[in-house]
C-alpha cells in the first residue's frame, strides 16, 4: 500500500493545504480568544450572588452543553443569516458558532479555576480597599488561570480538532482542503495520512507546551 | 475610633454574634480572646465589612460600616487587616504585594509605592527578600510581609485575625515583636489572639468572647487580676497553666 506513496502529490498540494491550515488556525485562535473572554464573563455571572444573573448563565451553559457542536454550526451557518436577513459570511458564522459553543465549556473550566482560589484571597484584596472588579482582575483571575492552564489548553486542543467539523458546511479548512485534493487527484491515502500526521504533530506540540507552561507558571 | 453597638449576626440559623457592643479609642490596643467558635474572628471581620451583620451598628472613625451608602472599599483602604494564613498574593513578588494597593487604590506612582514598600520591609527586617515570591519565605516572614502590606496603606487602625495561630512556635516571636513595636508607636489595634504574653505587654483592654457573646470587656490589669466571669476564669486557667 505504501509502495506507491506519491510524495509529489503532497508537494503540489502544499500551497492549497497551507491556505486551509491558515483558515483552521485563524478560526481556532479567534474562537479561543472569544470563547475564553465570554467564558470568563459567564463564569463570573454564574458565581454572581444575584440570582437572575447566575440563572441566566447556568441556563446558557446547560443549553449549549446539551447540543452537538455540529448542530450549532448548522444553526449559525443556515439559520442565523436567514433570521438576520443578510449573509454574514461563512467564516464569521462558524466563528460565532464556535465562540458561543466553546464559551459554555470554558465557563465551567474557568468557574472551577476561580473556585480553586480560596475565599480568603478575595478578603485579602477587599481588605486592602480593592474593588470587587480589581480583586477579580488582579488577584483571583491570574491565580485561577494558572491553576486551570492545563485543562484550558486541553480544551483548546480539542477545539482545534473540532474546527474540522466545518467540513459539513463546506468551508475550506485544512481537512476539507485535504479531502478536496484527495478527490481531485484521486490520492486519498497520501492526503489523509498527511492530514493525520499534521494534526498529530500540532496537537502533540500543543500538549507538551501545555505541560511546560504549567511548570513555568506553577505557583 | 471603632464603635460596635448591639451587633448580631446569623449564618443561616446559626447565631454567631449575639448583641455585641464595645469600642476602641484612638491609640488603644484591644485583644480579643476566647475559645474557638466563639465569634472572635467573625466580629473582627464585621468591623471592616468583610462579613455582613444583620442587626446593630458598627462605625469606624464616624463612618457606618453597615450603611449600604458607605463606600466600603474606601473605608477598608484605611483599615489594615492581617489574616491567620497571611493571604499574600502568591503570584506576585513580596514588593509587588506591598505596592499593589498603594498604586491601585491610593493612586501613588510606582516609584512612591516602591519607596514606601522598601521602607516598610526594612522596618519588618525583610528588605533583602523584596524580589522573592511568598512561597519562598517562612511563615513568620510571610506574616511580617502581610503586616507591611497593610501598613503601606497608612491605616488609621489595624485588625489582626489570629496572626500567629498558623505559625511554628519559633516564628511567633518575630511577628509579635513587629506587633509590639506597632502598638508602642500608638497604632489603634484590635487583635484576635491567644498570645496572653502579648496581651499583658501591650493591650489596654481584653475582650473575652464565648458562644457569640462578649462575656468580659475589661482593662488588661483587671482581666488578668480577677476576671469576673467564671467562663473567662476557666479559659485563662487552661491557657495559662502551661
Amino acid at each position: 500500500m505504501f509502495g506507491g506513496f506519491d510524495y509529489a502529490v503532497l508537494e503540489r498540494a502544499l500551497p492549497l493545504l497551507w491556505q486551509g491550515m491558515l483558515f483552521t488556525l485563524q478560526l481556532t485562535g479567534l474562537a479561543i480568544c472569544g470563547g475564553v473572554f465570554f467564558g470568563t464573563l459567564l463564569a463570573l455571572m454564574r458565581l454572581s450572588p444575584f440570582r437572575p444573573v447566575s440563572f441566566f448563565a447556568a441556563s446558557y451553559v446547560n443549553f449549549f452543553r446539551s447540543l452537538p457542536l455540529i448542530l450549532v454550526i448548522f444553526w449559525f451557518y443556515f439559520l442565523v443569516p436567514k433570521m438576520l436577513g443578510w449573509p454574514i459570511g461563512g467564516f464569521y458564522s462558524v466563528l460565532i458558532a464556535f465562540v458561543m459553543f466553546e464559551a459554555a465549556y470554558y465557563c465551567e473550566i474557568i468557574r472551577a479555576g476561580i473556585q480553586s482560589v480560596t475565599r480568603a484571597q478575595v478578603h485579602a484584596g477587599s481588605a486592602l480597599g480593592l474593588t470587587y472588579g480589581q480583586t477579580m482582575r488582579l488577584i483571583i483571575l491570574p491565580q485561577a488561570f494558572r491553576n486551570m492552564l492545563p485543562v484550558l489548553l486541553t480544551q483548546s486542543i480539542i477545539m482545534f480538532q473540532d474546527t474540522s467539523l466545518v467540513y459539513v458546511v463546506g468551508l475550506k479548512d485544512f481537512l476539507t482542503t485535504a479531502d478536496l485534493i484527495a478527490n481531485r487527484d484521486n490520492r486519498p491515502v497520501e492526503l489523509f495520512i498527511f492530514a493525520a500526521v499534521v494534526y498529530f504533530v500540532l496537537c502533540l506540540i500543543g500538549s507538551t507546551s501545555a505541560r511546560r507552561l504549567q511548570r513555568t507558571y506553577a505557583i | 475610633m471603632i464603635e460596635v453597638k448591639n451587633v448580631s449576626k446569623w449564618y443561616g440559623d446559626f447565631h454567631v454574634l449575639k448583641d455585641c457592643s464595645t469600642s476602641v479609642a484612638k491609640g488603644q490596643v484591644v485583644v480579643i480572646c476566647g475559645p474557638s467558635g466563639s465569634g472572635k474572628s467573625t466580629l473582627i471581620k464585621c468591623i471592616n465589612g468583610l462579613e455582613p451583620f444583620q442587626k446593630g451598628a458598627i462605625a469606624v472613625n464616624g463612618t457606618s460600616v453597615g450603611d449600604p451608602a458607605t463606600n466600603l472599599s474606601k473605608l477598608r483602604s484605611r483599615i489594615g487587616m492581617v489574616f491567620q494564613n497571611f493571604e499574600l498574593f502568591p503570584h506576585m513578588t513580596v514588593i509587588r504585594n506591598i505596592m499593589l494597593a498603594q498604586v491601585k487604590v491610593l493612586g501613588r506612582t510606582e516609584a512612591e509605592a516602591e519607596e514606601r514598600a522598601m521602607k516598610l520591609l526594612t522596618r519588618v527586617g525583610l528588605v533583602d527578600q523584596a524580589a522573592k515570591h511568598p512561597a519562598q519565605l517562612s511563615g513568620g516572614q510571610q506574616q511580617r510581609v502581610a503586616i507591611a502590606r497593610a501598613l503601606a496603606m497608612d491605616p488609621i487602625a489595624m485588625l489582626f485575625d489570629e496572626p500567629t495561630s498558623a505559625l511554628d512556635p519559633e516564628m511567633i516571636n518575630e511577628v509579635l515583636d513587629v506587633m509590639v513595636a506597632l502598638a508602642e508607636d500608638g497604632m489603634t489595634m484590635m487583635v484576635v489572639t491567644h498570645e496572653m504574653g502579648f496581651a499583658k505587654k501591650v493591650a489596654d483592654r481584653v475582650i473575652f468572647m464565648d458562644e457569640g457573646h462578649i462575656v468580659e470587656d475589661a482593662t488588661t490589669e483587671d482581666f488578668f487580676g480577677t476576671p469576673r466571669s467564671e467562663r473567662a476564669q476557666m479559659f485563662l486557667s487552661k491557657i495559662l497553666s502551661h
